[in-house]
């Protein structure tokens, strides 16, 4: 076995010096009756050729080729360079960096991923990263409920992710806490409105751009929030929308959490993602998962180390602010290098861009045979009320020519029958757009 | 970490089982933690103290000490209501190092009930409890 | 005299990246626009965010210059007790690049889905053998969210039983994140104390455990490296009262292929598949945490579940008594892709692996065992923890050899951790350190040794080899200075 590198003479030696007559003798000190007898069951070893062939079996029995579908995953091109860096295995291989003097690398990326991020956002302070935006953003709805001990409810707009509302959900059951949907509007925007209605809530949470693509009010939103004695917390899916849409931090967020896929992670088949949890200074201690600060070593040279741990599990246990320990480190290194090579002008350029191909697909649309339920402006993503047939068809493209053309909304939200969720982004050509109009045109 | 014999002490305040202190100047009692618990503790980079008005019973949590690497509790020594806390911490927590007894006091109570305050461990007690 | 593995190369000083921005530079290809302009109204947009402006040649030198300050287990070995650092195959990373995979929709339909259906539903089988369990899932993103997933499947099997507890039992050995996981179900931890052996007795578990117990979360081996030897009479006494028992299977690896956790009592055990399963730690992630459960917990185990049918795999989303969702989509799939490609590649040899990740810690063990005092001195499954007891009389701590390491080329191992030693030192070589490695290591520890004996400033002071020297930590938290 090539990653084993002891040989016959080695163990023999090394069983020697333990005191053991065999490898088996080793585990002496496990009781019999817990013994594992016979062969695990599973397939024999593979070379490494004929792993390569078995796994891009798998890989190439993967038959989506155009996706206009985003949902929380986006393709975007990434840029070779950065994969090439990312696999520098001094990254790759390293542990969480608890041992400054030999971590600077990791621990100087993540500061400047720290540091990109709040300044995309307009917040404070941003941790070193969380697993998804879904968790970071229960995470965010926990901090909310222990700064407003009174009340164990928040308020979610039912316009927020789907899966994050259940990730949510599943997160606050065992303690009693309780998500309440915020319902949306006509226009495909949250009816915030319905607070008033409502009793007291630590949180009113929105993602925006909303799951519907559609940009949210946050002036109103921060006003809904004030009127609760709420925290105020802002959402998003799709990271790249913020290197055009002003950022939520300027609209007085308390958290604001989000996916950072976009920003030169692969979407892998959902994951690995990168969960960003930011908030402003005044919460900077209640909030969960590293982070990176500066520091100066004995001689008085800038670097930097893991600082604030004392919120953290290993020190305060079952008083800690999240369980959270590995977190999505790397990922957060991609962002960094993305961010870092994309700049102020290609994060801007690429983000109008993308916005003009969402927009030309929804034309293209609409004039095939789709009509828009909302006007309201959107990024990248939008929905459609399909034309009679489309349900069929749409099926058809996906076996026949791997074409997702949309994601059905009906499961979601009963009353959405027919609507669909439509993305572009600057991997879709105007020909593949107008080549899925000629497809679906009754 | 120091010894017994060198801790500071003084005479004229009281002491509880928890490490804190308890000074009484008329109606109003100011609490801080120890020599023995700073020191314990080694150098402080926060203090989490609670808000003016807040009232907390006899032996409720209501702060916390933190070191680089850990959290220390801190309880109430008797039953009352936080009058003053010691704004100078936020930005200069190493006074509860430097200053325990003065300049880093951690908070001002209004007692429930300020014969309390007699029940609380003197100099000699709380050196017992040290002791063990 | 042999030649140091360690010495100093030319590296470089790189600053920030905003200090070698200049307006106008951009390194990323943005595509010609092919579709009209369509602009938002002014009113909800911005020029953009104010990133630095570098060209791809500044970026690459950048990170190539910072990652010359990392230390990696490709740059040397890395005994990080309870972490598990082995080798990082590179196949696996080019299995989980492959395009089929990087480019996968998680929303896309079953029907072109099938691949990384097929690998998820293979990699849980094979998990599920390995851990003697009935069923897994996938969806949990790391070690810590893995033990979450799984004190919820435990709190929703109370819930259904018709009456909820309220505490769990957790050896004083455990890791942190046990505590803190319990907690955000609402459990209070009940701690006990291992024996004076650092193996925990039944009859410890038997004073706690009542009807209002939810169960006891248990590391098997613990974090002292040595087998729970009790663990099935301990699993009796908590199922007696009607409660469960959770596996921290951080230490998964001293045991594959010789103890299946699932025959043994244990009811929920959670993987680190980048730990036990050799993919890479990122510097912090991501992992991946996989959990699996005895047959009578699978209806709890999150939605949607993995089933094969005749017509290939699908999700399966009726499932009544799931606890939810975990993550946003199915879990960390390029990483369990990884795992599945180190599975395949060692099959039945995992027992191998785990047979020498155990023979090197015992050999380490034995070793240093006149060096450095011993916190138990009892046979080690794959790690061994010492403490600074011997090096004590002449001011030289836990911390001191563990920064000297570095400049003889290695990483240090865990330290201060477990709590239950004082100046705990935890090391953790695993099987894929080459006899000669691992004596190079012993002897470093015995030069560190001597030095603290002869000349212990020198180990006050260290590290002197790496970029920077210790860092104040305590100026840093007094002051957080986290962007900008």
């Amino acid at each position: 076995m090539r990653y084993l590198p002891h040989t016959q003479e080695d163990i023999k030696e090394m069983l020697k010096v333990t005191g053991h007559d065999s490898l088996d003798d080793l585990f002496n000190s496990i009781p019999e009756h817990c013994r594992f007898k016979g062969d695990l069951d599973l397939p024999d070893a593979l070379t490494e050729w004929e792993l390569d062939d078995h796994m891009e079996g798998l890989a190439s029995n993967m038959a989506a080729t155009k996706v206009f579908i985003g949902a929380g995953s986006y393709r975007h091109h990434i840029p070779s360079a950065l994969n090439y860096l990312l696999s520098r295995s001094e990254f790759a291989t390293a542990y969480t960096p608890y041992q400054p003097e030999i971590s600077q690398g990791t621990l100087q990326g993540i500061y400047e991923f720290q540091s990109m991020i709040t300044g995309i956002l307009g917040m404070d302070v941003c941790t070193a990263s969380h697993y998804d935006c879904g968790t970071a953003l229960a995470e965010a709805m926990l901090i909310a409920l222990k700064k407003k001990k009174k009340t164990k409810k928040v308020a979610v707009s039912a316009l927020v992710h789907p899966h994050h509302r259940q990730i949510i959900n599943t997160y606050l059951n065992p303690s009693g806490y309780e998500l309440i949907e915020i319902p949306y509007n006509q226009d495909g925007t949250t009816d915030l409105s319905a607070l008033d209605a409502m009793e007291d809530v630590a949180a009113v949470a929105v993602q925006s751009p909303n799951f519907f693509g559609a940009i949210e009010d946050l002036t109103k939103v921060r006003a809904a929030a004030d009127a609760k004695n709420a925290l105020m917390v802002v959402s998003f899916t799709e990271a790249l929308s913020y290197g055009l849409l002003k950022n939520p931090g300027s609209f007085g967020a308390n958290l604001v959490c989000g996916e950072g896929q976009s920003f030169g992670i692969s979407q892998s088949f959902g994951g690995p993602g990168l969960g960003i949890l930011t908030g402003t200074k005044k919460l900077m201690r209640d909030l969960p998962g590293r982070l990176v600060g500066r520091a100066k070593d004995a001689d008085g040279k800038e670097g930097f180390v893991l600082t604030l741990s004392t919120r953290e599990q290993h020190i305060r246990r079952e008083k800690a602010s999240s369980n959270i320990c590995s977190n999505n480190g790397l990922n957060a290194m991609a962002a960094s290098m993305y961010l870092a090579f994309a700049g102020k002008k290609g994060l801007h350029e690429l983000a109008v861009l993308n916005h003009d191909k969402a927009a030309f697909l929804k034309q293209t649309l609409e004039a095939a045979g789709f009509t828009a339920p909302f006007n309201t402006p959107f990024f990248n993503e939008f929905v459609l009320k399909a034309p009679p047939g489309f349900q069929a068809k749409r099926k058809q493209l996906e076996t026949d020519k791997g074409i997702l053309a949309g994601l059905p909304l009906e499961c979601y939200y009963p009353d959405m029958k027919d609507h669909y969720l439509f993305c572009a982004t600057e991997v879709l050509s105007r020909q593949d757009i107008e080549n899925l109009a000629k497809e679906v045109r009754p | 970490m120091k010894e017994i014999n060198e801790l500071n002490l003084p005479d004229d305040i009281k002491y509880t089982d928890d490490h804190e202190w308890v000074k009484k100047d008329g109606e109003i009692l100011t609490i801080g933690i120890t020599d023995y618990a700073q020191d314990q503790l080694g150098e402080i980079v926060f203090v989490e103290v609670p808000e003016a008005g807040d009232s907390f019973d006899q032996g409720d949590e209501f702060g916390t000490v933190e070191s680089v690497k850990a959290v220390s509790e801190m309880y109430m020594p008797i039953a009352g209501e936080v009058v003053e806390v010691n704004e100078a911490l936020e930005d200069g927590p190493e006074l509860v190092n430097t200053s325990c007894y003065d300049q880093g006091w951690i908070m001002k109570i209004k007692p429930q009930n300020p014969s309390d305050f007699e029940a609380l461990l003197d100099k000699a007690a709380y050196l017992d409890t040290l002791r063990g | 005299m042999t030649t140091p593995t360690a010495t100093t190369g030319l590296i470089f000083n790189e600053p920030l990246l905003w200090e070698k921005s200049k307006p106008g530079r951009c390194g990323l290809s943005i595509p010609t626009s092919d579709v009209p302009s369509s602009p938002l109204d002014s009113a909800l947009t911005t020029n953009g965010p104010d990133l630095p402006q570098l060209s791809e040649v500044d970026v690459t030198r950048h990170f190539t210059r910072l990652s010359q300050w990392n230390f990696g287990v490709d740059s040397g070995m890395y005994p990080l007790g309870s972490c598990t650092m082995k080798y990082n195959p590179k196949t696996n990373e080019v299995q989980a690049a492959r395009p089929g995979f990087t480019t996968a929709h998680p929303m896309a339909g079953e029907q072109v889905s099938q691949g990384a259906m097929e690998l998820m539903y293979n990699l849980e089988q094979d998990l599920a053998e390995i851990t003697g369990m009935d069923a897994v899932t996938l969806q949990p993103a790391a070690g810590a969210h893995g033990e979450l997933t799984g004190m919820l499947v435990i709190h929703a099997y109370h819930a259904k039983n018709g009456k909820q507890r309220s505490k769990i039992i957790i050896p004083d050995t455990a890791h942190g994140t046990n505590p803190a996981s319990a907690s955000l179900c609402g459990y209070e931890s009940i701690n006990i104390k291992s024996g004076e052996n650092g193996i925990l007795t039944p009859e410890a578990v038997a004073e706690v455990m009542d009807e209002d117990t939810a169960g006891i979360m248990i590391t098997n081996p613990n974090t002292l490296g040595l087998f729970e030897e009790n663990i099935k009479e301990i699993a009796d006494i908590v199922h007696a009262k009607g409660g469960l028992v959770y596996g921290d299977g951080a230490n998964m690896n001293a045991i594959m292929g010789i103890v299946q956790p699932g025959k043994i009592g244990i009811d929920v055990i959670h993987l680190n598949l980048h730990k036990t399963f050799s993919t890479p730690h990122g510097g912090g992630g991501p992992g991946s945490g996989p959990i699996g459960v005895v047959e009578k917990l699978a209806p709890f185990l999150p939605s949607p579940r993995i089933s094969k049918t005749d017509k290939g795999y699908s999700w399966q989303f009726d499932c009544p008594d799931t606890i939810g969702r975990m993550l946003t989509f199915h879990g960390h799939f390029g990483v369990l892709v990884r795992a599945y490609a180190y599975i395949r590649t060692m099959g039945k040899g995992l027992k191998t692996a785990s047979q020498l990740a155990v023979l090197n810690a015992n050999y380490i063990k034995a070793k240093l065992k006149d060096t450095l005092a011993l916190a138990y001195d009892r046979p080690c499954m794959h790690e061994c923890v010492f403490s600074d007891k011997n090096q004590q009389p002449h001011h030289v701590t836990t911390l001191d050899m563990a920064k000297r390491l570095m400049d003889y080329g290695f990483h240090p191992p865990t330290v201060y951790f477990p709590l239950v030693v004082h100046g705990a030192i935890m090391i953790e070589p695993t099987e894929t350190e080459s006899k000669e490695t691992i004596d190079e290591f012993i002897q470093a520890f015995k030069d560190i040794a001597k030095e603290a004996e002869e000349t212990p400033e020198l180990l006050q002071t260290a590290p002197n080899l790496p970029k920077v020297k210790r860092m104040d930590e305590v100026a840093a938290a007094r002051k957080p200075c986290l962007c900008g």
